[in-house]
């Protein structure tokens, strides 16, 4: 059996042989996996495809594994988000992306390594350790999905979920050679996904390639009541496979190329733009005067809201447990040792930007700007059709190297970020390599204009190789 | 006469009213009716706070908020808004409480009420939706308790907060407010104030227009007049000692009548409000009329028509009001076409009279009969029909009763648990009203048996007449008529 492959090349394997059997060789290779990418491997796969084969079920995903990551509930597996303060807790219900995947067949394999509550974009915050780039396995895979991004790149899984919240499903994407898409806000319902920053994140798809994103697509976008944020507009994503970027017009925010890009990245992408317009769209530069201040617009705005979203988190009725001589004391000891430095941190600094005498200063500043941000991508996207800028300014970089250093790291995510703060949509794809490292190209469409990023993304893929190269490491 | 109001006292009230009669929660689909429910057993991963999951506002919840927002005469929000209030508590499973905050559904609202002279506006500053917490169940008192056990049934119930202008100027229309509120509430269906922890009161109050103390979860009408009243002849006292107010926040300890301060002004928590990103705001400015259209004829209209309808006195009205269920049980016996206003006697005088004796408050009305709770809110066995009244009232009317014996069935039919009709008390009891002819000639025997009597009266000791109508009363078993038995008499006495 290939170890990296696309939907239609695993259906077709079921066809020849059974799910089961296309079940158990990726377990025989997660089994033997170097990277750290899966927190649970599920137990009922194997099952879940008997059952399939049994069925004759004809999903779109009938038999078709998929990785989840660890913070989307599925019923009767444990659901960490990267931490030791859920420890025990199995979620008694299914996340509404879940309940669409087992509509659609699709087996699930485990849970993925992530960044503890999603903060992070290393995937070294985790209770669990952290996950290798298999391109590299001193390197990090990027987060928080990391674990996601990781497992597809090693071919420990054709498909995995991820969620993102200023970049987390592009980051690793971008870092592991994959393709990751974060949807317009909205688009997929939250219900069942434990919130990191309600009002910034989506669930997203993550891929060897863009067919299978828009296959994903397909089985998990759409209206849920459970969700009031979730949108009632329907979309075949599949449609949006055509080898056609004629006439785009493609914009290039400078400021996406700002200081400490690497030269390599710089280059990649002017690359992929030059092949564009040798497709037949035009671009041209566009200025986002705001977009500098997104960075620490989109960190206060996620603290704020992760102070008040792990609350929840106390010891009382789940999880971690640290007993204390009155519940006061045992919420704090619980907390003290439930959570690692970084999620401390970010609860400690959205507390403060929510307090009183603060709050105007700093929430409601971040709020205001998030507007300006919002209204840069509104004026940019009237004139153009997408835009296009490097997912990550630098490669993956070594495990490590910045988890002393919080700033540098939330530096990272400063090409990924704005994007989250005007809830559009925005895909990452492989469009070169430095040092044997991929790179990612960026592509950011109007809202709900997932299709359009998708058949560009897709267009590119027929004319390069680079979602084809698999890393020897893990090889 | 203008209430100068000499002590300078301003009182505002909160009030949470559960929206226990809508059938789901807030948020989630778990049922509303708890009460009854095993510790626990109706929640859901969403009024758990699981992780992942997302609220749903109930549309009812809304509908209901608008409804009271409208009978209170308020404006009503274009849209909604919520926020999250953020503190740490066990019975708080999200650790945070989602509310409204600067944007309520209700604004600018009013309440009259009978005021110490007379008609008294308490202006309504606004009324904001907010789901309730779980209860935390103490194993002995709250001071030594040896531990605490949480039930999760209540968390997510839907509630309605009230708070007023601080216009109540004492404890007594703090509680006329709150009673008027409540049947309010009551005639809109959205509320059964009859169940544990349906309203819950907070009171603020100053004296000599000074700074206010706040005093916290006060579960009873009576309980609200009473804290105040210790408040506030503690805060006199403070003063008179040449001591200050300071603003705090201070618990009732309904058991010994007394307020004991719970955290000063300083120590106030920061609740770090923000808007509830999970919650989209809802246009609910569209719902307005339609809700409009479903609001029942409020207590005051009520009050005016049964005055005009069935010509009844103010006293009676106001009565035959103070309760929805009571109010549609008189006017069932009315539509029976027996003499309204002997009905208003009958119901809001003796029937009345004679629950209150009991302890008994109204509980429900199902179209038939009403019935009855205790003072613990333990629903009784007991009840009272619309056709005992509507064969009681003719009796009467008709004078083949007397006022005696009328009491005498309503109490009996009280005391057979709503069993026996009035025309079986009447035949078992033999209390139809003695014929004339069989007064005269009792009154006939009692001057012959009590010639004293009869001398002491001649004599000018006109007390003695009332003697002889007792006498006159025992021989008939109080079926005779005391008018009628003292006219003869007097006739009697003259020959
Ligand atoms: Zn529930």
């Amino acid at each position: 059996m290939a170890k990296w492959m696309s939907v239609a090349q695993v259906k077709e394997q079921i066809e020849e042989s059974s799910a089961e059997e296309v079940i158990s060789g990726y377990l025989e290779v997660i089994k033997k996996s170097k990277i750290n990418g899966y927190i649970t491997v599920s137990e009922k796969a194997i099952e879940q495809a008997k059952k399939i084969d049994d069925e004759g079920q004809d999903g779109l995903l009938a038999g078709v594994p998929i990785a989840i990551k660890d913070n989307i509930s599925v019923k009767g597996l444990p659901n960490s988000c990267g931490s030791r303060i859920l420890e025990g807790y199995i979620p008694p219900f299914n996340a509404h992306v879940v309940e669409k995947l087992l509509v659609a067949g699709a087996v699930i394999l485990g849970k993925t390594n992530m960044d503890e509550f999603a903060m992070g974009s290393s995937t070294e915050t985790s209770y669990f350790g952290p996950t290798a780039n298999p391109w590299d396995l001193e390197r990090v895979p990027g987060g928080s999905s990391g674990g996601s991004a990781a497992v597809i790149a090693a071919g420990e899984a054709p498909l995995a979920l991820g969620s993102d919240t200023g970049g987390s499903v592009r980051c690793p994407a971008a870092f592991c050679g994959v393709v990751g898409l974060k949807p317009t806000y909205g688009v997929v319902s939250r219900y069942g996904v434990v919130a990191y920053a309600n009002s910034l994140e989506q669930v997203g798809p993550l891929a060897n390639n863009v067919a299978d994103i828009a296959i994903l697509m397909d089985v998990i976008a759409g209206y849920d009541r459970r969700d009031s944020t979730s949108i009632d507009r329907k979309m075949a994503y599949q449609k949006a496979l055509v080898n056609d970027v004629k006439g785009l017009k493609i914009g290039i925010p400078k400021e996406f190329f700002g200081e400490g890009i690497h030269p390599d990245v710089e280059k990649a992408v002017w690359n992929s733009i030059h092949k564009y317009e040798g497709l037949g769209a035009t671009w041209e530069e566009v200025s986002m005067p705001n977009i500098k201040y997104a960075l620490a617009s989109y960190y206060i705005i996620a603290m704020s809201e992760a102070s008040s979203n792990l609350a929840r988190f106390d010891g009382t009725r789940y999880g971690f447990r640290n007993n204390g001589e009155n519940w006061n004391a045992m919420v704090s000891k619980t907390r003290a040792e439930g959570f690692g430095t970084e999620v401390k941190r970010r609860i400690l600094l959205g507390t403060y930007a929510l307090s009183a005498g603060y709050h105007d200063k700093y929430y409601l500043k971040a709020l205001k700007v998030r507007t300006l941000v919002k209204q840069d991508f509104d004026r940019a996207l009237a004139k153009i059709d997408l835009l296009m800028a490097p997912t990550m300014p630098n490669p993956a970089f070594k495990i490590g190297e910045k988890i002393e250093d919080p700033l540098t790291l939330y530096l990272s995510d400063v090409n990924t970020c704005p994007i989250n703060l005007a809830g559009v949509p925005s895909i990452s794809i492989s469009c070169g390599f430095t040092d044997g490292l991929p790179i990612g190209l960026q592509i950011i469409g109007r809202p709900f204009e997932e299709l359009t990023v998708l058949r560009a993304a897709y267009t590119f893929e027929q004319i390069t190789d680079y979602h084809t190269k698999r890393p020897l490491e893990v090889a | 006469m203008v209430y100068e109001n000499p002590e300078g006292i301003k009182i505002g009230l909160e009030i949470h009213v559960q929206l226990n009669k809508l059938k789901t929660k807030m948020f989630c689909g778990c049922s509303s009716d708890y009460h009854n429910a095993a510790p626990n057993a109706q929640t859901c991963p969403i009024c758990l706070g699981l992780p992942g999951t997302l609220p749903v506002l109930n549309k009812k919840a809304v509908e209901a908020a608008i409804k009271v927002g409208l009978a209170l005469e308020g404006e009503i929000a274009e849209e909604t808004q919520f926020h999250r209030k953020n503190y740490f508590y066990p019975d708080l499973p999200k650790g945070f409480q989602v509310t409204q905050y600067d944007f309520p559904i209700v604004s600018k609202g009013k309440v009259v009420i009978e005021g110490e002279d007379g008609e008294h506006v308490i202006g309504i500053t606004r009324a904001h939706m907010e789901e309730d917490p779980g209860k935390l169940v103490h194993l002995g008192s709250i001071e030594k308790s040896k531990g605490v056990l949480i039930n999760y049934n209540r968390s997510g119930m839907s509630l309605i907060e009230i708070v007023t202008e601080p216009d109540i100027r004492t404890p007594k229309e703090a509680r006329r407010f709150l009673d008027k509120l409540r049947n309010i509430l009551e005639y809109l269906d959205i509320f059964d104030g009859n169940l544990e922890g349906a309203m819950r009161v907070d009171a603020n109050v100053s004296v000599y227009w000074g700074t206010r103390v706040e005093i916290k979860n006060i579960s009873s009408h009576k309980g609200v007049e009473r804290a105040l009243l210790y408040e506030i002849m503690r805060q006199k006292n403070v003063i008179r000692h040449g001591g200050k107010i300071i603003q705090e926040t201070r618990h009732y300890d309904e058991g010994r009548g007394v307020t004991i301060s719970l955290r000063t002004k300083e120590e106030a928590e920061d609740y770090r409000y923000f808007r509830e990103p999970d919650l989209m705001p809802m246009r609910v400015v569209g719902w307005i009329p339609s809700v409009r259209e479903t609001l029942p004829e409020l207590p005051d209209a009520k009050h005016a028509r049964f005055i005009e309808e069935y010509c009844i006195t103010d006293m009676h009205a106001r009565a035959l009001t103070s309760k929805i269920m009571l109010a549609d049980f008189y006017e069932s016996i009315c539509a029976k076409g027996v003499d309204p206003k002997i009905a208003a006697t009958w119901t809001a005088d003796v029937l009345l009279g004679e629950l209150n004796y009991r302890d008994l408050a109204i509980s429900s009305y199902d179209g038939k009969k009403i019935f009855f709770l205790n003072t613990k809110g333990m629903k009784i066995e007991n009840s009272f029909k619309v056709s005992d009244m509507v064969e009681l009232v003719p009796l009467f009317a008709e004078g083949k009763i007397s006022d005696r014996s009328a009491v005498e069935v309503i109490r009996s039919i009280l005391d057979s648990k709503g069993e026996k009709s009035p025309f079986r008390i009447i035949e078992e009891k033999g209390l139809s009203k003695a014929e004339d002819d069989l007064v005269s000639k009792v009154v006939a025997e009692t001057i012959a048996e009590n010639t004293g009597a009869v001398q002491d009266y001649l004599g000018g000791a006109e007390k003695s007449l009332n003697f002889l109508v007792g006498q006159v009363m025992k021989k008939t078993k109080g079926t005779a008529d005391a008018k009628t038995a003292r006219e003869f008499l007097l006739k009697g006495l003259k020959g």
